[in-house]
């Protein structure tokens, strides 16, 4: 991987960080208890992802930033997150619908970077990418129960579908900090997954008996750091203890 | 309604290896099939646990009454000849 790839391994590293957070939150307060643990080990496997593709990004990088000082260490314009994985959970059907979201993308963009040039990206991806279509799976399965099940769970389903449909967009807007990985055969193109993404979603959507809201605005701007209000709320919690104890251990 | 009436309860059963049998870990509850499947793998087979996974919907078990175990039960006690405890096993046969 070339140095320029490090911002982009870096904002991968930022979706999975952020992601994993935000899920972390339903712990203790899921709807059921079989749904408390499925998805704090869904959080547990992007937090895992995260410390792989952090990890990477210091040692490339060369300038002694470890995991802990790029998930912890820096101000929020430097973190390059998509919006969608610092949006609030809402209800339980906007956090499923999230996650089915972002895990059918993941998983289209694991199996590309399955067969990167790059052996450290590729062993991560491998690892990844069975993660990513458990999370896929689960979450797809929920999409449909709620979409297809009383009249409440579908109207909350349509609610989530408006709210995050704008969010999507931003998986297919090319990285300019992975222009040149991608050239190289590293890093996958992501404009060129949506096609895949779509009929997934279509897909279930269809089994869910939910109509995908017609295609809107794509909302953009966490690749650049330009974040939502949501996420300074988020960063304080989630940094509180090394910014309060650097380098705490336990 | 309560929750436990409106989602029926599973029983999990995990092969732990290649070659042994199904056992019985737990229960817990889901909508249907598919999502008992999912719920079993995440809240039993965390740590490695498992090769192969079956939910079984509870209300399909038939199980013996408690006040019948006199009369399942109670009959084996004292036929210890059905026990294989008198018969010499060469050592060669190693571990039964």
């Amino acid at each position: 991987m070339p140095a320029a790839g490090v911002a982009a391994l870096i904002g991968l590293a930022d979706d999975h960080l952020i992601l994993g957070h935000r899920l972390s939150e339903w712990c203790g307060h899921a709807p059921m208890l079989e749904e408390d643990l499925a998805m704090p080990n869904i959080a547990l496997d992007l937090i895992g992802q995260a410390r792989a593709l952090y990890s990477y990004a210091g040692d490339l990088e060369g300038a002694g930033r470890d995991e802990d000082a790029l998930a912890f260490g820096r101000m929020e314009r430097a973190y390059r997150n998509l919006l969608i994985c610092e949006l609030p959970n809402g209800d339980f059907a906007q956090t499923m619908l999230r996650q089915f979201y972002f895990a059918s993308f993941m998983q289209l963009f694991w199996q590309e970077a399955e067969r990167s040039s790059d052996a450290t990206l590729a062993a991560i991806a491998a690892k990844a990418v069975k993660e990513a279509q458990y999370h896929r799976r689960h979450c797809a399965e929920w999409v449909i129960r709620l979409g297809d099940g009383t009249d409440e769970s579908a109207r909350r389903m349509a609610e989530a579908m408006a709210l995050l449909a704008p969010y999507t967009g931003e998986f297919f807007i090319a990285d300019p900090e992975a222009c040149g990985a991608v050239e190289a055969g590293i890093w996958p193109d992501t404009q060129a997954l949506q096609p895949a993404w779509q009929a997934d979603v279509e897909q279930v959507f269809a089994a869910a008996k939910l109509v995908p809201p017609a295609s809107v605005y794509a909302q953009k701007g966490g690749r650049s750091g330009l974040h939502t209000e949501a996420m300074g709320h988020l960063l304080a919690q989630l940094q509180f203890m090394q910014r309060s104890f650097p380098d705490m251990t336990w | 309604m309560s929750e436990a009436e409106e989602i029926p309860l599973w029983e999990v059963f995990i092969r732990p290896r290649n070659g042994l049998a199904h056992r019985h870990c737990g229960s817990l509850h889901a909508a249907d099939a598919e999502m008992a499947l999912q719920a079993a793998r995440d809240v039993y087979t965390r740590r490695g646990e498992g090769l192969s996974v079956w939910v079984i919907p509870s209300a399909q078990i038939v199980a013996s009454d408690p006040q019948d175990r006199g009369a399942l039960f109670d009959p084996a006690d004292d036929k210890i000849y059905r026990h294989p405890s008198f018969y010499n096993i060469p050592d060669d046969v190693g571990h039964m």
